[in-house]
C-alpha cells in the first residue's frame, strides 16, 4: 500500500474503505537468520536497514508489548546533530542526513520539521564554548549560526532577556535540527520492514538467550523457542535485564526522565528552544501543545513516572526563561526510562558472545539517533564490521579508558550525566 | 518520594544527593583492572529491590544506605553507612 496525495484524495471521496493494516501479524517461525529483541524505534530501524541495505529479509523483530510503546513514544521528539566530540559528532551527523531523506525513503509522513534548534547562553564563557561547538558542527559538515542577543531577540522575542540570574547573551542556532512525529517514525520503519518481508512479532517476550560454546544459537520467548545465529539486544530502558539473560552485566544505570505537554495553543514557539542553565527545553507540537522537559530525576528508577520535585524545577525554569508560559495549563506529564551510561554516550557493538550484538546506553538522546542507530547496527550485523559513523561507540571504552565520549567534561562515572 | 534518614527521620527527597548503587562501598582490594572496571562502571541495575547511597547533604550530612524498589518507588528502610561499612 503506497501513500500519495492522489490516494488520500481517492480514499477521502470513497469513505476511506480502501485502507488496510500496515503490517502483517505473523506467528514466529522456528528459525531466522537474525532476531532483533525490541520493537522500539532502534529495533525497527535495524530490521528495516537489514532488509533494505543488506537484503537480509529472513529476520524477525520480537517485541514484548506493542511497537513503539516504549521510549520512542515517550520522548520530546527532538532531532539534532550538534555534538562536539568525535564519535558522537559523526554518528549524529549521519543520523540527521538519514532523517532528511526518511519520509521519501519510507513513503511515510513522519512530520519531520527542520524548524531549528536554539541553544541559549548567558555569559562570555558560555559564548566561547558555543562558538567552539558551532565550529565543531560546521567542521563535521553540519550547520551552526552564532547569534548575539539581538539575533536571538529577533527570533524569540518573548524570552526574559534581562533575567537577573541568567540574562541572555545570545544563542547557538542549528537550522537543520527540529522535531518529528515520534510514533510515525516507529510505524514508518515497521511498515518498511514488513514490506520487505521482515516478520514483526508483537506480544512476544524474550525470556532467555541460548548460547553454546560461546556462540548465540537463538532465544527463548513467551511464544516458543526461536533459533538464530545472530541476535541483537535493542531494548534501551531494559538493557540490563535482557543482557543478564546472556550472562552480561552492563555499565548502565536506569533513570527516569520526565516530559510535559500543555493544552493546545495557537502557534507561538517556532523553534526548539533550550535553556541549558535551567535544564529546560521546549518546542510546540503541530497540534499546538507546548512539549517541554528538563533533567533526570537523578535516582535509579524503572517507574516510567517521576516525582514532584523535578516537575517543580522544570516549571520554575520555564517561568524564568519565558514568563508568558505561566498562563498555559499543563495537560499531562510522563516519564521514560533512560539507559544512562557512565560517559553519557551510547553503545553499538559486538559482545563477548559470537553473534550477539548490543545497542544500548542512549541516555536522553535516543530519538534523534533512531535512523543512524538502525543503519549502523544493521551494517555491523550484516557485514561484521562497524559502520564508519559508529566505529567509536564501543562497549569496552569504559574498561580501557580509550575513546570515552564525555560531552559535558564531567568524568566517565555514573550520576554525572 | 520521602526518604527515612536514620538520624533526622523521614525527610523530603530534595534534601538528599543521590550517589548510586551501594555496591560502591565494596571497594576492590586488589589493583586488578577487571575489578576496578566493575566497581566504577558496571552495575546490577535491578528492576525491583535495590540498595543505594544517598547523602543527606541538606540535613545532617550523613551518608545513608536506602533500600527501595526501583519500579514502585516504595522505600523499605535506611541505615547509616558508618553502621554498615566498617571502612
Amino acid at each position: 500500500m503506497w501513500f500519495s496525495g492522489w490516494r488520500v484524495l481517492k480514499e477521502g471521496l470513497t469513505g476511506n474503505k480502501g485502507w488496510r493494516p500496515h503490517w502483517r501479524d505473523p506467528d514466529p517461525k522456528p528459525v531466522y537468520d537474525a532476531v532483533i529483541i525490541g520493537g522500539g524505534g532502534h529495533g525497527l530501524a535495524t530490521a528495516y536497514y537489514l532488509a533494505a541495505e543488506h537484503d537480509m529479509t529472513n529476520i524477525a523483530v520480537l517485541e514484548k508489548g506493542y511497537f513503539g510503546g516504549g521510549n520512542v513514544g515517550r520522548n520530546t521528539t527532538i532531532v539534532r546533530a550538534n555534538y562536539n566530540l568525535p564519535g558522537n559528532s559523526e554518528f549524529y551527523s549521519h543520523s540527521l542526513k538519514l532523517w532528511e531523506g526518511l519520509e521519501q525513503e519510507l513513503n511515510f509522513n513522519t512530520m519531520f520539521s527542520q524548524r531549528g534548534v536554539l541553544n541559549l547562553f548567558h555569559s562570555d564563557g558560555q559564548r566561547d564554548y558555543a562558538a567552539r561547538r558551532g565550529n565543531s558542527m560546521i567542521s563535521q559538515g553540519d550547520d551552526a549560526v552564532l547569534l548575539d542577543r539581538e539575533g536571538v531577540r529577533s527570533m524569540v522575542p518573548y524570552l526574559d532577556f534581562d533575567n537577573g540570574r541568567f540574562p541572555i547573551y545570545g544563542g547557538l542556532f542549528h537550522p537543520r535540527g527540529g522535531t518529528a512525529r515520534h510514533d510515525a517514525v516507529a510505524w514508518g520503519f515497521a511498515r518498511g520492514a514488513d514490506q520487505r518481508g521482515v516478520d514483526l512479532i508483537q506480544n512476544c517476550e524474550v525470556t532467555g538467550i541460548d548460547i553454546q560454546n560461546g556462540k548465540v544459537t537463538g532465544v527463548q520467548t513467551s511464544r516458543g523457542a526461536i533459533r538464530a545465529k545472530k541476535v541483537a539486544i535493542v531494548v534501551a530502558g531494559r538493557s540490563s535485564q535482557v543482557a543478564a539473560m546472556a550472562g552480561m552485566r552492563l555499565p548502565i544505570e536506569s533513570h527516569v526522565l520526565q516530559a510535559f505537554v500543555t493544552e493546545g495553543l495557537k502557534p507561538c514557539i517556532d523553534q526548539v528552544v533550550t535553556f541549558g542553565m535551567g535544564h529546560f527545553y521546549i518546542s510546540q507540537s503541530d497540534k499546538g501543545g507546548l512539549v517541554f522537559g528538563g533533567d533526570l530525576d537523578f535516582y535509579a528508577s524503572y517507574a516510567a513516572r517521576g516525582n514532584l520535585p523535578m516537575q517543580e524545577h522544570v516549571m520554575e525554569a520555564a517561568m524564568t526563561l519565558m514568563p508568558m508560559i505561566g498562563k498555559a495549563r499543563v495537560l499531562r506529564s510522563w516519564g521514560g526510562i533512560m539507559d544512562m551510561s557512565p560517559d553519557g554516550s551510547p553503545v553499538i557493538d559486538r559482545t563477548g558472545v559470537e553473534g550477539l550484538y548490543l545497542n544500548c546506553g542512549w541516555c536522553y538522546g535516543g530519538f534523534k539517533a533512531v535512523p543512524g542507530s538502525g543503519f549502523a547496527l544493521a551494517h555491523l550485523m550484516a557485514t561484521g564490521r562497524p559502520h564508519g559513523s559508529a566505529a567509536r561507540l564501543r562497549l569496552d571504552r569504559f574498561e580501557t579508558g580509550y575513546g570515552l565520549m564525555d560531552e559535558e567534561g564531567t568524568g566517565a562515572q555514573h550520576n554525572l550525566h | 518520594m520521602r526518604l527515612p534518614c536514620p538520624i533526622c527521620g523521614t525527610r523530603d527527597r530534595r534534601e538528599f544527593y543521590y550517589q548510586g548503587a551501594a555496591s560502591m562501598l565494596e571497594r576492590p582490594v586488589s589493583g586488578e583492572l577487571d575489578a576496578w572496571h566493575a566497581y566504577v562502571h558496571v552495575r546490577d541495575n535491578p528492576a525491583g529491590r535495590t540498595r543505594d547511597l544517598w547523602h543527606h547533604e541538606a540535613g545532617c550530612g550523613a551518608w545513608v544506605i536506602v533500600e527501595r524498589d526501583t519500579v514502585t518507588h516504595e522505600v523499605f528502610g535506611a541505615v547509616l553507612v558508618e553502621d554498615a561499612d566498617a571502612d
